[in-house]
């Protein structure tokens, strides 16, 4: 074969790559740690820095791992329907406070209730890096043995909640 | 009134630039030097009308008209003046019209200075460049409109990125640009070239110049990049392999190794369709740069519009650009080759080597960077390929480079004679590996196999890079200097040097704390001590920060006092990270502010950088180098 005519075999081979890469939703982001233990951190609580949160604590039952910070408008969006998850007592929120600051943080809940189990301060964002986090809000779902079994991007409210969360849970609680 | 003033210009660039594009490739088909003589003009009308919009645009954004959408959703009352010129290229359609007006000034540039190229290729040149023209203007006036109203308009607008607020990233945009759009011109002379099939060595010298000052503002743009990434970021790296960079990084391996190429077609009229390709290799992958800036079909921090429509159209102008270019390739090029032998011992064997090392540095990073892509196709999900991969792959070619480098400067064209060759390079060599083992050891105390190779072979590039310069300048007057054109090869090479020194020693010997510090506390970080001693609030134009001062001292001796900040934007409320940098030519050390962790507890990030500096001095040396070349006497001589 002509070697002239190779590039021009290969460009058109990479097109189709970047049509169907353009074609893809950006916002659909699995987390690459799906199936897999969450990924390590250990952050002073928001509320009592001389606590800590960790890995450890999210063993041992199914849990969220909610991302969230106050200068973050979605996370206000779904604060309420945060609270009223607490309330019901269904599963444990977890939360780290993404790129924040503390007293901010704990006037945004001090406002609006405090929905988290725990909230772990990630101020500088390394935990938020480590988990692969691309924006807030973010939830994820954990089983008991801490592995990331759902990504969530974006605002929660009860609709999706009960199409994308609750079928989950009870596959995992059975 | 005046962004419509604006966008009315952007409309009569294009009418400008499909004569420009038409006209003259006609003329030089039909013989017809009326057609041919219009391209310069064209281009100069061409160049006044986008230069008129940019500037409308840039008094949209000082006036803080904020009718106008894109000024509102980048522009705020109370941002600095200079960093409203800035964000006139913050954001997608801004930028946009600045690639328009660099394509537009290099187009201008290369009709007012090729007096002495012959009509018919120049003519062909500008058309080309005014082809590419018209397609970016369509984007921008179908897609992208930069003047687009707002009604009624915003009361102010919704603020800079506070990233982008930074001396560093408002020059680093037009810099990168220049670089980029720079390659169009190396790619039209191709297309001239194989639409004229003919291809000589007048030709190479003609199109270097241009590609060598492209290649230099595309260096000293990544490198402007990766120290804007360094402080800004507040990580202290320089380097991360993001999509982005990558994107960046792969038209300059291309542009670096089409240099090398193009040395050899002006020198013996070798590797003429190897070149034609690189041309337009470097060309498509600086628009593949821009599309995946622009598209973000790879997710990145840096990617900043996502929108499918501006990236089917900007990935339909590719696929127009690089197939139509290919096509022409596969049908002309094998025409043009000559056949002309080289002995397996000549400069020509080492730049062929320098070649296909590079091309493979660039599939490894091309590779790497659409290997999420290839694996979502797949179905595999969405992966993303970090930084340890890159750098473990990336060694691979670049080692064998380095070490070719020195040897290829010092062999002769056509064919070497290895005794005095061997007799030349001995000493370097030996020399190398001592420095390799020795530096290390005796400013460092550690060596170990990485270190020698990568100091060892930073010495052997610095030393053979100097061998020429220094026996010429010991030479007594009169005797045959060397060319401008050969020292600026050396020059950039002695960069290279240096940039590996750099690379080698911050890798190995940086140090990275990241602790709980009390006001008042002591912390010692390689050797030094760092005293936290007061925490204040600053109050900038637009922001309000929270400032550490810590002071370094060496034992007792003070060494400085570092300020680093963590600023709140008025508008956005996110916060910043500015870090405190104290910089002496052999360490940076590097104090990054992070959370209140309890009262009067604050977590810090201190970092000890040996040599850091001369990744980016070496960076600047290298586009030095390139800076001489062109100066270089034959690139302005005419041609009969």
């Amino acid at each position: 074969m002509n070697r002239y005519l190779l590039p021009l075999l290969a460009v058109i081979v990479m097109i189709p790559i970047m049509v169907l890469g353009l074609g893809s939703d950006p916002s659909n982001l699995p987390s690459q740690y799906i199936g897999k233990p969450a990924p390590d951190f250990n952050l002073p609580m928001l509320t009592d820095p001389s606590r800590t949160v960790s890995t450890a604590d999210l063993k041992g039952q199914v849990s969220l791992v909610n991302i969230w910070a106050t200068w973050c408008v979605g996370c206000r969006a779904e604060h309420g329907f945060l609270m009223d998850l607490a309330n019901s007592d269904i599963i444990p929120i977890y939360a780290i406070n993404w790129r924040d600051n503390r007293p901010d943080a704990l006037k945004f809940l001090s406002q609006l209730g405090n929905p988290y189990t725990a909230s772990g301060f990630d101020g500088d964002g390394r935990v938020g890096i480590d988990w692969g986090v691309y924006g807030a809000p973010e939830t994820f779902l954990i089983n008991s043995e801490g592995m990331v079994v759902y990504r969530f991007t974006g605002p929660l409210n009860r609709m999706l909640w009960e199409q994308e969360f609750i079928p989950r849970i009870a596959e995992l609680t059975n | 009134m005046i962004p419509e003033i604006g966008h009315f210009a952007l409309i009569l660039a294009l009418s400008l630039a499909v004569c420009q594009g038409v006209l003259p490739l006609v003329g030089a088909h039909r013989d017809n030097a009326a057609l041919m003589s219009v391209a310069r003009s064209t281009s100069f009308g061409q160049f006044f009308f986008v230069a008129v919009s940019f500037g409308c645009l840039i008094w949209a954004f000082v006036n803080d008209d904020f009718s106008v959408l894109y000024v509102a959703k980048n522009s705020q009352l109370l941002l600095p003046t200079p960093y409203k010129v800035s964000a006139v290229w913050s954001a997608h359609e801004g930028s946009l019209l600045m690639w328009i007006l660099i394509l537009a000034i290099w187009t201008a540039a290369v009709a007012k200075f090729s007096s002495g190229i012959p009509l018919k290729l120049i003519a062909r040149v500008i058309g080309v460049l005014g082809l590419l023209s018209v397609g970016f203007l369509l984007f921008a006036l179908l897609t992208s409109n930069p003047f687009e109203r707002l009604i009624p308009a915003a009361i102010d607008g919704a603020d800079l990125n506070p990233l982008l607020q930074d001396p560093g990233l408002a020059i680093h945009p037009p810099i990168l640009y220049i670089g980029y759009v720079g390659f169009s011109v190396a790619f039209a002379f191709a297309i001239a070239a194989m639409i004229s099939g003919d291809l000589d060595q007048n030709w190479a010298r003609w199109t270097r110049p241009w590609t060598v000052v492209a290649w230099l503002f595309l260096t000293i743009g990544i490198a402007l990049g990766s120290w804007w990434a360094y402080y800004e970021l507040g990580w202290g790296g320089w380097w991360f392999w993001d999509p982005v960079e990558n994107a960046s990084f792969m038209p300059w391996l291309i542009g670096t190794a089409l240099i090398h190429s193009l040395a050899v077609t002006e020198r013996r009229g070798l590797f003429k369709s190897w070149t034609l390709l690189l041309a337009i290799t470097a060309f498509s992958l600086s628009l593949l740069g821009t599309f995946l800036v622009r598209s973000g079909i790879i997710v990145s921090v840096h990617a900043f519009a996502t929108d499918p429509t501006r990236g089917f159209f900007i990935l339909t102008f590719l696929a127009i650009v690089v197939i139509g270019a290919l096509v022409l390739y596969a049908w002309r090029a094998p025409a043009l080759d000559s056949t002309v032998g080289f002995s397996p011992l000549s400069r020509e064997t080492f730049l062929l080597l320098n070649n296909v090392l590079l091309v493979i540095a660039t599939t490894l990073v091309l590779l790497g960077t659409l290997a999420p892509l290839i694996v979502e196709m797949l179905n595999g999900g969405k992966i993303s390929i970090g930084a340890p991969w890159f750098q473990i792959a990336f060694l691979v070619p670049m080692i064998p480079l380095v070490l070719l480098l020195g040897l290829g400067m010092h062999t002769a064209w056509r064919k070497q004679n290895p005794g005095p060759w061997m007799r030349l390079l001995r000493l370097p060599a030996i020399a190398a590996v001592i420095i390799g083992v020795v530096l290390p050891l005796m400013f460092y105390g550690r060596v170990s196999l990485m270190l020698i190779i990568g100091c060892g072979a930073a010495a052997w590039i610095v030393i053979s890079s100097l061998i020429q310069p220094v026996r010429s300048w010991c030479r007594k007057e009169g005797a045959t200097g060397i060319t401008r054109s050969a020292l600026g090869m050396c020059i950039a090479h002695l960069g290279m040097g240096v940039f590996v020194i750099g690379v080698t020693i911050t890798s190995a010997f940086g140090i990275e704390s990241d602790r709980a510090m009390r006001i008042g506390e002591t912390l010692e970080v390689a050797g030094l001590q760092f005293e936290f001693r007061e925490l204040r609030e600053v109050q900038g134009p637009n922001y309000t920060a929270i400032e550490g001062v810590l002071e370094v001292r060496d034992g007792g001796e003070f060494i400085g006092t570092v300020r680093p900040q963590k600023r709140q934007y008025l508008v956005q409320k996110n916060w910043m990270t500015e870090a405190g940098i104290h910089p002496t030519w052999n360490k940076d050390l590097f104090v990054a502010l992070g959370d209140q962790i309890g009262d009067g507890v604050w977590s810090v990030r201190i970092q000890y950088k040996p040599l850091i500096r001369f990744i980016w001095i070496g960076a600047f040396i290298m586009a030095m180098g390139g800076l001489v070349t062109v100066t270089d006497r034959r690139y302005r001589k005419t041609v009969k």
